[in-house]
């Protein structure tokens, strides 16, 4: 399960982001109707440049006092004038209609496969699995999604506006505090999508992504099975002595670990942290190594984030990162 | 001491003597008295635009440190903290302490030339709303080095900058710095539409006011019915935040979209503020240069009124994907893309005007032409963003950031560059240097555009706006070391500018009256004007008077000498109506501004400070209005 | 203290002008705590409740900052919790901060607003505690501070 995965995220990274890489099924939409504004744009910025060229650069007889006109040539530019003007509005007309008819295809049909709640929160994302299954599934930063299937988002802003967008599927939509949005997307082809927070949120905007991992459903399947079982028991020594850390220093206070004591909402649930590519919203690679050194001083790597710096010695820094990659 | 003097008629004195006792009536004094009590329409000016360009070389520096941060992914130059203060420091302070300021400053310097009179209308409203100008900026140039600024961004939403978000009184700051720069245009827009309507020359009805004048009029009837919906926004922050009230509170009633409707309402109509300006401009830089009278007057005036009309029916479009209704979404494309139209005819009507012409080629006609075709991407990528699709996609990111330097510096910057090398003689009494000029064109021309035409290409790869690095993972790092580079180009091309400009003004060869033979009335008085600006009122037969009578100018006579007067005239077409005494120095507006700076300041902190500030306010606004005993308007 | 002094406050806490006091950031962030942690359970926005209010400007162990330090690190008899294991010394400063916000006698500068959420009382930087001192205190137990 995952090699694939990682092949995907190699052919992914090249047009991570690109508004023109398109996967989802409005991005494509809404590609096309890019490409038919920015070449028609382009025309018209071409006319209008040669006719100023033209216009500057023209072999012309000595006029006389200023402010003598000849009415045959204002009776011609007059024409020209009102001919350009109409060009315009039948352009602008055009450019309206194409854009009425894309929102309307924006609107994915309406029956959803699932949906998926994604509140924002200064900096990162808390994303909960509402239907169809009736268990909880809490994860945070990633987002599985089956592909070829309609996804419906509920986002909610938690405390200031953020913005959902991971332009390879979709436009983006704001999380608004008191005011909840929907989008709905719809992965074409399975792979690993960025995503950032679009709107400022704060001292930490720059590092608020996200990724949408689309996947068959078969996989899809397995990944929200395994989703659902809680933490194991860890059985190396190492790892359990992180345990320990865990669950007696500050960090139970704000982070959930399901089948242990650690029960806090605050910061993101970790119970399968091990198993995501990226930790910190998209700050690092999930690895021992990157656990260790966002716990040891999470402050220097997102300065400003709501995780508090907790002084561990190296030994326990050690284990604890050694538990939290082992919760896969 | 009116009453003492004889009363004299200017049409009684010779030349000379006529001159002599002009200046000694219209004469501001000197000394630290007359720098503070100057009423004078022109000195006014000059220190805004000069203050105004000062904001724009500090913004400018702000500029550079974002670029120098963003050269590289995960660049440590600054920390996110002072990052966001910078960014939000340099939008609003290019948007309310350059851009408008220095547009509305130069309708405040040329609009009583262009329509032949002597004063702006409440020349002491416009010595206090410098000083409230000025008063603003340094509030938020001071919160900046005390490491205050806010740190919202300039449209600074709601629920960020917000009591429980926007800690400390950074946010504080930045509304009260708006109510400040509001206050200020308010009261140059209000002179503005008077002196139009009521202090033109005799002769100038409607259909000969010149494009320039139009459009500051028009741009001023824009501030008028926008800045009311910022003002409202600021104030409703700011008694959130200390008094505690519910505006923007979801939980208690509030709405925090109602800020983002009430800010954008004035928000877009603020891009048009600074734009009609500057086509102004660019309408008297074409018929200066291109030898003949723009093409198309009436079209023109119309395009002005309409999109000062359409400029309040577009806000919406920046709030697309906020979650607003389709249908809504939709009629605010079709709008937004209806602005267009007005636009696009007054491109026409300057082309056409090139083509007809003789296009001599200074550099205020080669700064015209940089902006039209900078301004010509920038009006194509505005009709991309009106479409709520396209929007989804580019909204908030550096696309936009590209569309709006586009329009901005593009539209704007560039024909007020123009309008600097262009009106500079008449304000200094010296040219500008022609070779200089060039260089400064260029490299401004080419740095632009190789800055900010790849940030579209950034923007559709991605890259959202404000953030305050990338990692190195993500596939922006060469575009945005390229930006980072070309910035240089542009700003050594702003620095030949300034370099310009300040050596000109000291030992620029001297101007005559009217160096480039333009057509409009502004030109018909030496370089630089007295302070009476005309010895005698011209009188108006045409659209372009110094072209259609370039001998001799027929003058109106009959107004007294001992005292300040001008004419009023008559709205549509400006017959003489009655002579109008116009105010002397007065310390008063200078009291009343510092007053009501300590009382705007101090509310920052206590609700208090505006009871207690209102006492001062109102002991100044009593000096200035104090009844002088002299008789008012005489027929 | 990060350096792991708590008690009383270092040099450089006063060096730096009362950080945790006086400093915006560390008053909001405080209040961010003070929900994060679950304070309002015994306390409500104030007022108290299971626990003692901050309101009313009666501190039972004075109002010091370096007390009200002690109190969260270290708990209290009748029902406080000890925080040392729950959150690092910073924030228990941070906290300790904002806490002698809601009850000081005349309100800070440099207090937080109002919330966005539904409210109990007036904000912060309102000073309540100033208008509701009169009220006197409301003891929970004989052996929480004096009776007025």
């Amino acid at each position: 399960m995952l090699a694939p995965a990682a092949v995907l995220m190699l052919a992914g990274c090249a047009g991570w982001q690109s508004v023109i890489d398109v996967q989802g099924a409005s991005a494509i939409s809404i590609k096309q109707l890019i490409i038919l504004f920015v070449a028609v744009c382009s025309v018209v910025w071409a006319m209008v440049m040669a006719v100023l060229i033209r216009a500057l650069w023209q072999e012309r007889e000595e006029r006389g006092r200023p402010a003598d006109l000849d009415p045959q040539t204002e009776r011609r530019m007059t024409r020209a004038v009102i001919a350009a003007t109409a060009m315009t509005v039948v352009i602008l007309t055009a450019f309206t209609t194409a854009s009425f008819f894309t929102t309307r295809a924006l609107s994915l049909a309406n029956h959803d496969d699932l949906t998926i709640k994604v509140r924002g929160q200064q900096w990162w994302w808390s994303v909960e699995y509402l239907s169809p299954s009736e268990q909880r599934l809490q994860t945070a930063n990633e987002i599985h999604i089956p592909v070829g299937r309609n996804v419906r988002l509920q986002l909610e802003g938690a405390d200031v506006i953020h913005s959902f967008w991971v332009p390879n599927l979709a436009g983006k939509q704001d999380l608004i505090p008191g005011r909840p949005n929907t989008l709905t997307i719809r992965a074409e082809r399975p792979g690993m999508y960025r995503g950032q927070c679009a709107e400022f949120c704060g001292l930490q905007h720059a590092h608020m992504a996200f990724f949408v991992i689309a996947e068959e459903p078969a996989a899809f399947e397995r990944w929200v099975n395994s989703q659902q079982q809680s933490a194991t028991d860890p059985s190396d020594a190492d790892v359990i002595a992180g345990q320990q850390v865990f669950l007696s220093r500050p960090c139970a206070a704000c982070h959930t670990i399901r089948g242990t004591s650690a029960t806090g909402t605050t910061g993101p649930d970790l119970t399968h942290v091990g198993g995501r590519k990226y930790i910190a919203a998209g700050l690092l690679e999930t690895t021992r190594g990157s656990l260790a050194a966002w716990i040891a001083d999470p402050q220097a790597l997102k300065p400003g984030n709501n995780m508090p710096m907790v002084p561990l010695n190296a030994d326990e820094l050690r284990s604890v990162s050694a538990y939290l990659a082992s919760l896969k | 001491m009116n009453e003492a003097k004889p009363d004299t008629r200017d049409s009684e004195l010779a030349p000379p003597a006529l001159a002599a006792a002009l200046a000694e009536t219209w004469r501001t004094p000197a000394g630290l008295w007359g720098v503070l009590a100057a009423v004078d329409h022109k000195i006014i000016a000059r220190r805004y635009i000069i203050t105004a360009f000062v904001f724009l070389a500090l913004g400018g520096v702000l500029a550079l440190l974002m670029r120098l941060q963003l050269a590289q992914p995960e660049a440590r130059v600054l920390s996110p903290d002072r990052y966001n203060q910078i960014f939000t420091m340099h939008g609003t302070n290019m948007m309310f302490l350059f851009a408008v300021p220095v547009l509305e400053a130069i309708g405040v310097y040329l609009v009583p030339l262009m329509v032949g009179t002597r004063n702006i209308a409440f020349p002491r409203l416009n010595a206090f709303s410098y000083w409230i100008f000025l008063a603003g900026g340094a509030l938020l140039w001071i919160a900046f080095v005390l490491d205050m600024a806010p740190d919202v961004g300039w449209f600074a939403y709601v629920p960020l900058s917000g009591p429980q978000y926007g800690t400390g009184k950074r946010a504080d700051v930045w509304a009260q710095m708006i109510t400040f720069t509001e206050i200020a245009a308010l009261a140059v827009a209000v002179e503005i539409v008077v002196t139009v309507l009521k202090q033109r020359a005799p002769g100038m009805s409607l259909d000969r006011i010149p494009l320039f004048v139009w459009s500051m009029l028009a741009t001023s009837f824009v501030v008028i019915m926008a800045m009311p919906a910022v003002i409202f926004a600021s104030t409703s922050l700011i008694l959130d935040r200390l008094v505690g009230t519910h505006f923007f509170n979801p939980a208690e009633g509030g709405d925090v979209l109602l800020w983002q409707h009430l800010f954008w309402f004035f928000g877009h109509p603020e891009v048009y503020i600074i734009f009609l300006p500057a086509v102004g401009m660019v309408s008297a830089i074409v018929e200066t240069f291109a030898r003949r009278p723009v093409f198309g007057y009436l079209a023109m005036v119309m395009a002005l009124i309409a999109t000062s009309i359409l400029a309040f029916g577009l806000w919406v479009h920046h709030m697309f994907v906020a979650g607003l209704p389709r249908l809504g979404q939709s009629f605010f494309t079709a709008s937004s893309m209806s602005i267009a139209i007005p636009a696009g005819v007054q491109v026409f009507c300057w082309l056409a005007t090139l083509w007809d012409g003789a296009p001599v080629f200074r550099t205020p006609l080669l700064f015209v032409i940089g902006f039209i075709v900078t301004f010509v991407i920038g009006g194509l990528t505005g009709v991309m963003v009106a479409s709520v699709p396209f929007d989804t996609q580019v909204h908030d990111t550096y696309f936009v950031v590209a569309h709006f330097h586009y329009v901005l510096i593009g539209g704007a910057v560039f024909p007020l560059l123009g309008g600097i090398y262009y009106w500079f003689p008449k304000i200094t009494g010296r040219m500008m240097s022609e070779t200089l000029g060039k260089w400064a064109f260029w490299l401004i021309f080419v740095g632009f555009n190789l800055t900010f035409f790849p940030m579209h290409i950034l923007g559709i790869a991605g890259m959202p706006r404000r953030i305050y690095t990338y990692q190195p993972d993500m596939p922006w790092y060469g575009l945005n070391m390229f930006v980072s580079i070309s910035s240089l180009v542009l700003v050594a091309g702003f620095l030949v500018f300034f370099v310009d400009a300040i050596r000109s003004a000291r030992v620029g060869a001297s101007a005559a009256e009217n160096p480039w033979d333009a057509p409009t009335l502004e030109w018909a008085t030496t370089s630089p004007p007295p302070s009476y600006n005309f010895a005698q009122i011209p009188v108006v037969n045409g659209l372009s008077p110094l072209w259609d009578q370039p001998a001799c100018l027929m003058v109106a006579s009959g107004l007294r000498t001992d005292r300040r007067e001008l004419i009023v005239s008559t709205v549509a077409t400006a017959k003489p109506q009655v002579r109008e005494a116009s105010p002397r120095d007065s310390i008063w507006p200078f009291w009343a501004a510092v007053a009501t700076s300590v009382m705007l300041i101090g509310s920052i902190f206590t609700p208090w400070a505006v009871v207690w500030g209102s006492v001062p306010v109102a002991v100044a606004l009593i000096g200035w209005f104090w009844p002088k005993a002299t008789p008012e308007d005489e027929l | 203290m990060p350096n792991g002094i708590s008690g009383a406050p270092p040099e450089i806490f006063l060096a730096l002008g009362r950080p945790y006091e006086t400093n915006a950031y560390n008053l909001s962030q405080g209040k961010r705590l003070y929900s994060w942690f679950g304070c309002k359970a015994c306390h409500a926005d104030g007022q108290g409740g299971a626990g003692p209010a901050f309101l009313d400007g009666w501190w039972n162990y004075g109002p010091e900052i370096v007390s009200i330090v002690a109190s969260i690190r270290d708990g209290r008899p009748h029902g406080m919790p000890a925080f040392r294991d729950k959150m690092t010394t910073e924030q228990i400063w941070q906290l300790a901060g904002y806490v002698q916000t809601i009850g000081a006698y005349s309100v800070k500068t440099a207090a937080p607003g109002r919330n966005d959420e539904k409210h109990t009382r007036p904000a912060e930087n309102r000073g309540p505690a100033a208008l509701l001192f009169d009220e006197g205190p409301r003891p929970l137990h004989s052996d929480q501070g004096p009776r007025p």
